[in-house]
Parts: C-alpha cells; structure tokens; sequence
C-alpha cells in the first residue's frame, strides 16, 4: 500500500532554515539523511520543495485562471517536501512519520491506487 | 449445542432462540466467507456470544454472565484474539476519539446506534455517520486489523483505556438525574474494562481501570437523592454504597500491585478505594488521599489533579492552604466549573462570603448539566 508523508512546518521555522549559513544548514541535514538511509527500501518517490516564497498559484474565477503570487495553503504552516512510501499498512507508514526528525507534522494520506502498472 | 447454553442461562426458549439466530448468522456468513474449520464449534461460539449480548442487558445475571465469558475465553482463544484486534482496531489513534468510543461500543459491546445515540443525547443520524466514517477510514488508509507489535503495545494499550474511561465518565455524568430508560453506557465502559483484564491479564493499568470504575459504579446509587439532585461525597448514605463490589474492586487493585507497575489509573483507583473504605466522612484517611496525588502528579502533571489535590488538602491542612494552591491554578482552569465552585467553598470557610458568591456565580455560568446546576443554586441561595 502507498502513502504520501506531506512534511510540514511552520512558516517561521522554514525562513529560519533557509537563513541558515550553508555548514549548519547541512549538520541539520545528518537525521534528515539518517531517516531517508534507515527508510531508503520504502520510499519510492518524493521531493523536498523549494521555499514558499517560490510558488506560484492558479486559482480560477468563475473557471478563468488567474495567476497568483504566493502558495493557496494559508495560516501558519507550510509543505516542504513529500515521500511517497510504500509499506503494509498505516502502523508502518505512522512508525516513519514519528521517526520524522524535523519536529515538523507530517501529514500521512493513503494514495489512491486505481491498479495502474508499476513504473 | 441448545443443552450446553440450557446448562449456563437456565432458560431453554432464551437458548433455543439464540441457536436459531446463530444458525441465520452462519446462512449469511459462511456463502460469503466460506465454511469455517470447525462448523460446529463456531456456531457454539457465535450462540455463547449471543448469550452474553443478552445478558449483559440484564445486570441481575452478573454471576452467569462471568461464567459464560470465563467459558467463551477458555475453551476459544481464537475467540479471545479475535475480540482484542476488533478492541485495538476500534481505538486505533488514527481515528477520533468520538469515532472510537462510538465504534468500540457498536462493534465490541454490540450496542445499537439507536441505544449509543441516546446514551450521549445525540441523534443517531450523527453517531451512524460517526460509525461509517471510522470504518471507511479503516478501509481507505489499510488501518491494520491487528493486535499491536510489542515496542507500541504500551502506546496502543493507553490508548484503549483512555477510550474506555472516557466512555465511562461520559456514562456517568449523563446518568445525571432522571432518565431511566437511557442505557447506562458507564456500565458498558466497566464491561469492555473487564473484557480487556481477560483479555490481557497480566496488566496492571487495565486492572487498575477497571477496579477504578467498579469502585465508581459501587457508589453510584447514592450519588442521587430520590428527587434526581446530586448528593455530595460527604452526605452520601453510605449505607446505601454495594460494600461487595466495593471488596471485590479493591482485590482487583491488590492484583494490579503485586506486579509492580504503577500507573495514573492504579493511583486514581487508589484515591477512590481510600474514599470508600471510610465507613464515615469523618474518617477519610486525607493524608494517604494527598500523597496519593502527590504520586499521580508525579505520572499525570495536570492542573486538574493539582486541583483535587487542593481539595484533598483542604481537610488535612486547612481552607488557607488549600485556597493558596487554587488559586496559583487560576490561568490553567479559569474556564473550569469546578475550579471556580472549589474557590467558592474555600473563600466561604474563610468567612470571605462576597467573593464565594461571585466565584458560584462563574462556576454556574460555565456548567450546563442540570444536576450540578441545581447544587450550585442552592448554595447561592
């Protein structure tokens, strides 16, 4: 069964962690590697995602796309990233979420499987 | 088969019947699901269960319902794992907490959306969407059917217990007063509890659980006097207190100690056990009440054990005291009746009545149960 893990954070950490200065950005790296290498046989497919500052949104009114400046989640939090992992069940893909060294939410959604072909 | 389950209920229609309907079960279930290993064993077990619904539903046949689930345990461990993947499926931390206490109910103790609507005064349309939402989410997110892997299993098992015992005081705050034709859901919860001891018998914080609510449900009748107002520990008649299921509850919390393993329910089933081995109000042992608080503090930091802390210190160390640690709690419980009808009896003892008054009046503002309503009331006036 595949999940998506959606990794969260508030927006004020996410500015904070693009502040940093290169060498302590990468020491923050270690448990975020760790998990990945300890994990690396489930997840099969996922990205960390450039700040919010560069995103783009469509939003369409009255069906009309009209670009905006800025992410369509509003409030506090933030995605920056995603996995896709493949486990048995929603305990194996919860044990990787707790384990999720950040101290961020992760979001954990069942994907929809409509039996397409493995690639 | 009929003989077998004659021998335990002593009714022989009661046991005809509920061969007939396990019969029908089978005619469903096996077309679908295929015939089971040991057909006959199954329908035994599918009537036994059946039995055990009924009785339940009759509190005077508590001695052979025991028997009748001490049998269902024994000769049918299968049985008993079956019961305890369905108890952690139903409390699986990925669904609510209302979606679990309202699936445990229907899907475990086998109440009725009707009956589970009305025990928390709600419709059933909403506690049916509850129910088929959980279980869509079951299916949709592969919530596995299974009993937890050890290294969760403390994790999971709290998380039982805490449904249970949030069933249980839902149960018996909503017996408040009038209302005798809504089922005891409190006597469920103490139901389930006693499943789970069963079930896992070698731990202590599911024991102390259930000696809790025992303890509880002992005492339950002389919470109310015959007009449905609610009686204060202190006035209780303690005449009137089921000293047998008082015994047998505080054995249950012996058991729990002799494996060594405290926990926050051992020690709130401590607190109530102290409470009801005082024959009188007078002789309520405060200085074991509050180190017993001390120690659950020590577990379970929460500003409402701070606050029944306070209480209990009232009557070893005196109304200042005790007012002195209400009212450091003032940010965390402003918004709690009890905190605010706690003060009122403080600053009254303290001849401070101007104050007691104002305080019963926030603490009336913030209860909307009826029978606690009416005590704040009547000290008002």
């Amino acid at each position: 069964m595949k999940y998506v893990l959606l990794f969260g954070d508030t927006k004020e950490r996410a500015r904070q962690w693009e502040a940093m200065p290169e060498a302590q950005r990468e020491a923050a790296y270690a448990p975020i590697n760790q998990w990945f290498e300890k994990y690396g046989k489930n997840v099969t497919g996922g990205h960390e995602l450039q700040p919010e500052r560069t995103a783009t949104t469509v939003k369409f009114t009255n069906g009309k796309p009209v670009v905006t400046d800025g992410p369509f989640i509003e409030g506090k939090e933030t995605i920056g990233g995603y996995a896709e992992v493949t486990v048995a069940d929603l305990d194996e893909a919860l044990e990787m979420a707790k384990a999720w060294p950040t101290g961020g939410p992760v979001e954990v959604r069942p994907i929809i499987d409509r039996g397409e072909p493995q690639r | 088969m009929t003989a077998a389950l004659v021998r335990i209920l002593g009714d022989f229609d009661l046991a005809e019947e509920l061969v007939q309907e396990a019969l029908l079960e089978a005619i469903q279930h096996w077309p679908k699901e295929g015939i089971p290993e040991k057909p006959g064993a199954w329908l035994l077990t599918t009537a036994r269960r059946k039995a055990v619904d009924q009785l339940r539903r009759q509190a005077r046949f508590r001695n052979k319902l025991a028997q009748l689930e001490g049998e269902l345990m024994r000769d049918d461990t299968a049985e008993g794992d079956d019961r305890l993947r369905l108890i952690f499926t139903c409390c699986h931390p990925a669904l609510s907490r209302e979606a679990q206490v309202a699936l445990t109910l229907r899907a475990v103790a086998g109440l009725t959306t009707i009956e589970i609507a009305r025990a928390f005064i709600t419709s059933e349309a909403t506690i049916a969407q509850r129910i088929v939402r959980a279980k869509r989410k079951i299916v949709d997110a592969n919530i596995p059917y299974r009993v937890p892997a050890e290294r969760d299993m403390a994790e999971r098992l709290n998380e039982v217990l805490a449904v249970l015992y949030l069933m249980f005081n839902e149960g018996y705050l909503a017996t408040a007063g009038e209302q005798a034709s809504r089922r005891d859901v409190a006597e469920d919860a103490a139901w389930l509890a006693g499943l789970m001891v069963r079930l896992m018998p070698d731990e202590p914080e599911a024991l102390g659980l259930l000696a809790l609510m025992r303890l509880h449900l002992a005492r339950a009748r002389a919470r109310f006097d015959d007009a449905g107002n609610l009686i204060l520990l202190q006035d209780q008649d303690r005449d009137r207190w089921d000293r047998e299921r008082i015994t047998s509850a505080i054995v249950l919390l012996q058991r729990a100690a002799t494996m060594h393993r405290s926990g926050p329910y051992q020690l709130q089933a401590a607190i109530a056990a102290c409470h009801s081995e005082a024959r009188i109000w007078a002789e309520t042992d405060w200085r074991q009440i509050v180190a017993l608080y001390d120690a659950l503090l020590e577990q379970m930091p929460s500003p409402v054990v701070e606050l029944n802390r306070a209480i209990a210190r009232r009557y070893r160390d005196g109304a200042g005291a005790a007012l002195a640690d209400v009212e450091r709690l003032t940010e965390a419980l402003d918004t709690y009746y009890l905190f605010h009808a706690t003060r009122a009896e403080l600053l009254r003892d303290l001849g401070r009545e101007l104050e007691a008054r104002a305080a019963l009046r926030r603490a009336l503002e913030l209860t909307a149960n009826p029978a606690e309503r009416a005590l704040l009331q009547k000290r008002l006036s």
